[in-house]
């Protein structure tokens, strides 16, 4: 495997001695990371407010810029402008190191995420594991958070959010062995050279097993997030605000903007073990496309694309359904969740054993007898699903109960 | 005389002062020795089964002339068999007035005391918790006795009740110096999910309440003191303010209450306008009541749904009375304009909305599990239970008891439509969401046949003691001039005498007792809010269950503040 070619790599060319590559990641970290996470959070809040008026038939934000575009903005220099608050009997200290934390927790996940071929901060070998490890970063910064506030409300939201830590980590850490396991490697560049080619090669359609850890780590994901129906640690109706009662102005704001980077990291781990990262789905396309900076344009517009529709879909549960009760979302899982993922790992490694998959499709096949049986398989389940479900309609309604009994 | 009257003079003679039954209402007046074994005889077959406490009050007689007492408590039971109420008036002295109580065999009892005794002063003897509960805990006299003069405000700006000694020592290590692992959490009275100002006091373990007590009053604006001062027409605007949801339903039990004692009918034309404007407050409420509580339990999107076909109804009343929250629309002997034709028109596009707007909201929530695991079999009202706390409304047809007072006791020519009355057995928190959705569609039939068959004719009595005569005649002669002059300066002559008009308020029974002196001003206007009783079987309902489930039913009873306090 030749070395992993990084955004570092890319500013400072290949020659570059460790020291030079040191600093030079930290400031190829700093600014366009950076930037691209203010740029993320404001482009996620204004497509929250966009898209949950929608939702709702209103309008949301017009009058700041077109279609207030910029409203986010005028909002962040108010939130600015405000007095920053801290309550008396807080631990100053640790109620303003929380929201850095929480931040910190988010961005240092975008290390590992990447943008392109090649754009990427750093290809750890670990990469997955990295991620699995930093992802829970957040939560402690938003423990400190609710525990420094010295509110009581605050203080629920804190251990909420710990409970909710220990619940969807194991979920979500047997999808993530579940694709290691197929892929044979934790860098996320490996990862997403393997699905390189036709959309079948996508690990989503690897095999049936594929999908439930897809579907696993995307429930987990919400819950990672803090997203309704997870949304527990916040659940404004219960606890007022939750963790962030106490908090106003830029430390609220941090707060937030964590929550929205967040989501588009999660987003973006998911297309890159399951929906083929950078690549399009379509091989002559790839191909067409060819490496290089035509490459590098095209797969970072793919990828931001394939997380924010995911981002989307966040936005779109939120606004549909009702917050889970604390007891519910430990039942789900840990009872639900995690039973499902590790049938999924032993699944998906036994059906890797007998219908192995071609080690990497370059050259666009990938059509083979595994996507054939994923499919015959996939289908089948969606017939029995199918069935059930009228199946069940049939029951709920007397009318049509009477007609199929005659 | 009936034969309930005259079993109860035979059966306590000593103790019965007075019998009536003027204008149909079962009236015994007993000593205050008495009450005890009366009551607890009218709860048996042989007494009448009045198992039903449906009110209770207090009257300061001061003013009225009794001769051999001046404080009453007034009880209102009713016979859910067969519709019978009965009132029983306890009398008491001037002078150190004490009663036993009954909260150990009503629960809801236990509220209804504490108030009586906040705003008369009248001791129960025997009762658990006898402390103040509309008025501030350092309030000094009482409020509705008659000698208390209206302006004497008092200032008091030390803090809320702690309450801590009615949460006792539940949970604590008394070798440890009574250290407890249970942490009190103050649940309102500014939290979001108490919508307006109520607080709950609850201990918690985790996140699982074991003992809950709620403290009310934050909203009090003395209704009922307020009313003794005007006329009774200047009434009327202050019911709007008391379920401020629907305010056209509190319009309308206020003035048919009044009609009632005047012994006045209003004509066809205003009963079915009366019906039309009552049943569409009673689907705004039920809207309001059902977004609330699905934004409490994280579904804001139903929110939007729910007031997005509240806005047409709004605008329809608007139109009809200039108003949108409060209504001040019914008058005392009728209406105080008629419908208008855009009215009937927008009237008619609601309801053909209303269906589609039910079926998104319920599309959204009826076969979702999140919801269903959060709303099935959370704060369980048990059938046997839900009467003895004093339940009416939706919330006690969700326990399976089907009492409507438009069904039961129709007034307002109700009995001229057909509707059904949604009942449903669970009386869990899903069990009341459900039967709020039902209500809305047999409200909108209600309203459709009230239109179809809308009758024509005047929207206002003619009996000159309540209606002041057209404006044209008191331009043009002295007659008439003299007739408006002297209804607006000394008020609607309503005779002496009391009744109580039950109506089926968008929470439940909202009665209206009234005592008139004959002078033209209110001498005691009583409010029985359904909502009163319903909040005090609050902790019955969420103690053992997790604060989530709080949340979720207190959303379900729609407390309203207003209508709460008064």
């Amino acid at each position: 495997m030749t070395t992993p070619y990084t955004l570092v790599d890319w500013v400072l060319g290949d020659g570059a001695g460790w020291l030079a590559r040191f600093i030079g990641a930290i400031l190829v970290w700093a600014v366009p990371i950076t930037g691209f996470v203010s740029f993320v959070g404001l482009l996620s809040i204004w497509l929250e407010r966009k898209i949950s008026a929608h939702i709702q038939c209103r309008l949301g934000p017009m009058e700041v810029g077109p279609h207030g575009a910029l409203q986010t903005v005028a909002d962040g220099v108010k939130l600015l402008a405000k007095e920053d608050i801290i309550p008396a009997d807080a631990d100053r200290i640790l109620f303003a190191f929380a929201p850095m934390l929480a931040f910190a927790g988010t961005i240092v996940g975008f290390a590992v995420v990447p943008f392109g071929p090649g754009l990427i901060v750093a290809d750890l070998d670990i990469g997955l594991f990295y991620l699995a490890a930093v992802g829970s970063l957040e939560a402690i910064g938003v423990i400190a958070a609710g525990w420094a506030s010295n509110n009581k409300w605050s203080l629920f939201g804190s251990v909420r959010a710990a409970t909710q830590v220990v619940s969807y980590e194991i979920p979500m850490g047997l999808a993530f062995v579940t694709i290691a396991a197929l892929a044979g490697t934790l860098s996320m560049v490996g990862i997403v050279e393997q699905q390189q080619g036709w959309i079948a090669n996508w690990f989503l359609f690897r095999n049936p097993f594929t999908w439930v850890a897809f579907i696993i780590y995307y429930i987990a994901a919400l819950a990672e997030c803090k997203r309704a129906p997870f949304d527990l640690p916040e659940a404004e109706s219960e606890l007022v605000s939750g963790f962030h009662t106490e908090y106003s102005g830029m430390r609220f704001a941090i707060f937030f903007l964590a929550e929205y980077a967040q989501m588009y990291v999660v987003s973006a781990v998911a297309a890159v073990l399951f929906l083929g990262g950078w690549y399009t789905g379509i091989a002559p396309l790839d191909a067409a496309i060819g490496g290089g900076t035509a490459g590098m344009v095209v797969g970072a517009g793919v990828i931001v694309t394939k997380s924010f529709l995911l981002v989307c879909v966040q936005m779109w549960l939120r606004w549909t359904l009702p917050r889970i009760r604390l007891d519910q979302m430990m039942y789900l899982c840990l009872k639900v969740l995690m039973p499902f993922g590790m049938l999924t790992l032993v699944g998906s490694t036994v059906w890797e054993h007998f219908l192995p998959s071609p080690a990497i499709v370059k050259d666009g096949g990938g059509w083979t007898g595994n996507t054939v049986m994923t499919g015959v398989v996939v289908a089948a389940i969606g017939t029995v699903a199918l069935v059930a479900y009228v199946r069940s309609v049939i029951r709920a309604t007397p009318s049509l109960r009477a007609a199929s009994n005659s | 005389m009936s034969a309930i009257l005259d079993a109860i003079r035979a059966k306590f003679p000593a103790h019965v002062m007075a019998v009536h039954d003027r204008l149909g209402q079962e009236t015994v007046t007993v000593g205050a020795d008495g009450l005890r074994p009366l009551v607890e005889w009218l709860r048996t077959p042989e007494g009448g089964s009045y198992e039903f406490l449906v009110d209770l009050a207090g009257v300061d007689g001061m003013n009225l002339g009794w001769k051999t007492h001046r404080f009453e408590v007034v009880y209102h039971f009713r016979n859910m068999e067969n519709g019978r109420r009965l009132r029983v008036r306890a009398a008491l002295p001037a002078v150190d007035p004490h009663l036993p109580t009954v909260s150990d065999l009503w629960r809801c009892a236990n509220w209804f005391e504490r108030e009586v005794w906040d705003m008369f002063g009248v001791r129960f003897d025997g009762h658990p918790n006898l402390k103040r509960i509309l008025t501030h805990h350092r309030f000094v006299g009482h409020a509705l006795r008659k000698d208390y003069f209206v302006k004497d405000q008092q200032w008091l700006d030390d803090g809320a009740e702690s309450l801590m000694d009615e949460l006792g020592d539940y949970g604590e290590n008394p070798d440890d110096g009574g250290f407890s692992e249970l942490v009190p959490v103050n649940i309102g009275p500014a939290h979001p999910a108490t919508h307006g100002t109520l607080r709950i006091l609850a201990k918690l373990d985790g996140e699982t309440i074991v003992k809950a007590v709620q403290e009310i009053g934050y909203l009090h604006r003395a209704f009922e003191k307020h009313s003794e001062v005007g006329t009774w027409t200047q009434v009327i605007p202050y019911t709007d303010r008391l379920n401020y949801c629907s305010a056209m339903l509190n319009n309308v039990a206020y003035c048919a209450g009044v009609e009632r004692l005047l012994g006045i009918d209003v004509p066809e034309r205003c009963q079915a306008i009366r019906v039309i404007v009552g049943e569409m407050s009673r689907i705004i409420d039920h809207l309001v009541c059902i977004g609330a509580a699905l934004v409490d339990l994280g579904a804001l999107t139903n929110f939007w749904y729910a007031f997005a076909i509240r806005e047409k109804a709004y605008v329809a009343l608007e139109g009809l009375c200039g108003a949108r929250l409060t209504s001040s629309y019914v008058r005392i002997g009728g209406v105080s304009d008629d419908l208008n034709p855009a009215f009937i028109e927008q009237v008619r596009d609601f309801c053909r909305e209303l269906p589609k707007a039910v079926d998104d909201i319920l599309g959204l929530v009826k076969k979702n599990r999140i919801f269903l695991d959060r709303v099935v079999g959370v704060g369980i009202m048990p059938r046997d239970e839900a009467l003895s706390w004093g339940f009416t409304g939706p919330c006690l047809r969700a326990s399976g008891i089907g009492y409507d007072i438009r069904k039961a006791e129709p007034y307002s020519g109700y009995d001229r439509y057909d509707f059904s009355v949604p009942t449903r057995t669970e009386g869990d928190t899903a069990a009341r969401f459900f039967v709020r959705f039902d209500e809305m569609i047999e409200s909108m039939r209600i309203i459709e046949q009230a239109l179809d068959k809308l009758p024509s004719g005047p929207v206002f009595s003619t009996d000159r003691r309540v209606v002041p005569p057209a404006k044209t005649d008191v331009y043009k002669n002295i007659e008439a001039l003299m007739n408006h002059f002297v209804l607006v300066y000394d008020g609607i002559k309503v005779p002496k005498g009391e009744s109580y008009m039950a109506t089926e308020g968008a929470n439940g029974e909202l009665g209206f007792y009234l005592v008139s002196d004959g002078s033209g001003r209110p001498y005691r206007v009583r409010v029985r809010p359904p909502c009163f009783p319903i909040f005090g079987a609050l902790p019955r309902l969420v103690e053992g269950s997790m604060v989530a489930d709080a949340v979720a039913v207190l959303g379900s009873l729609n407390i309203i503040a207003g209508e709460l306090d008064r």
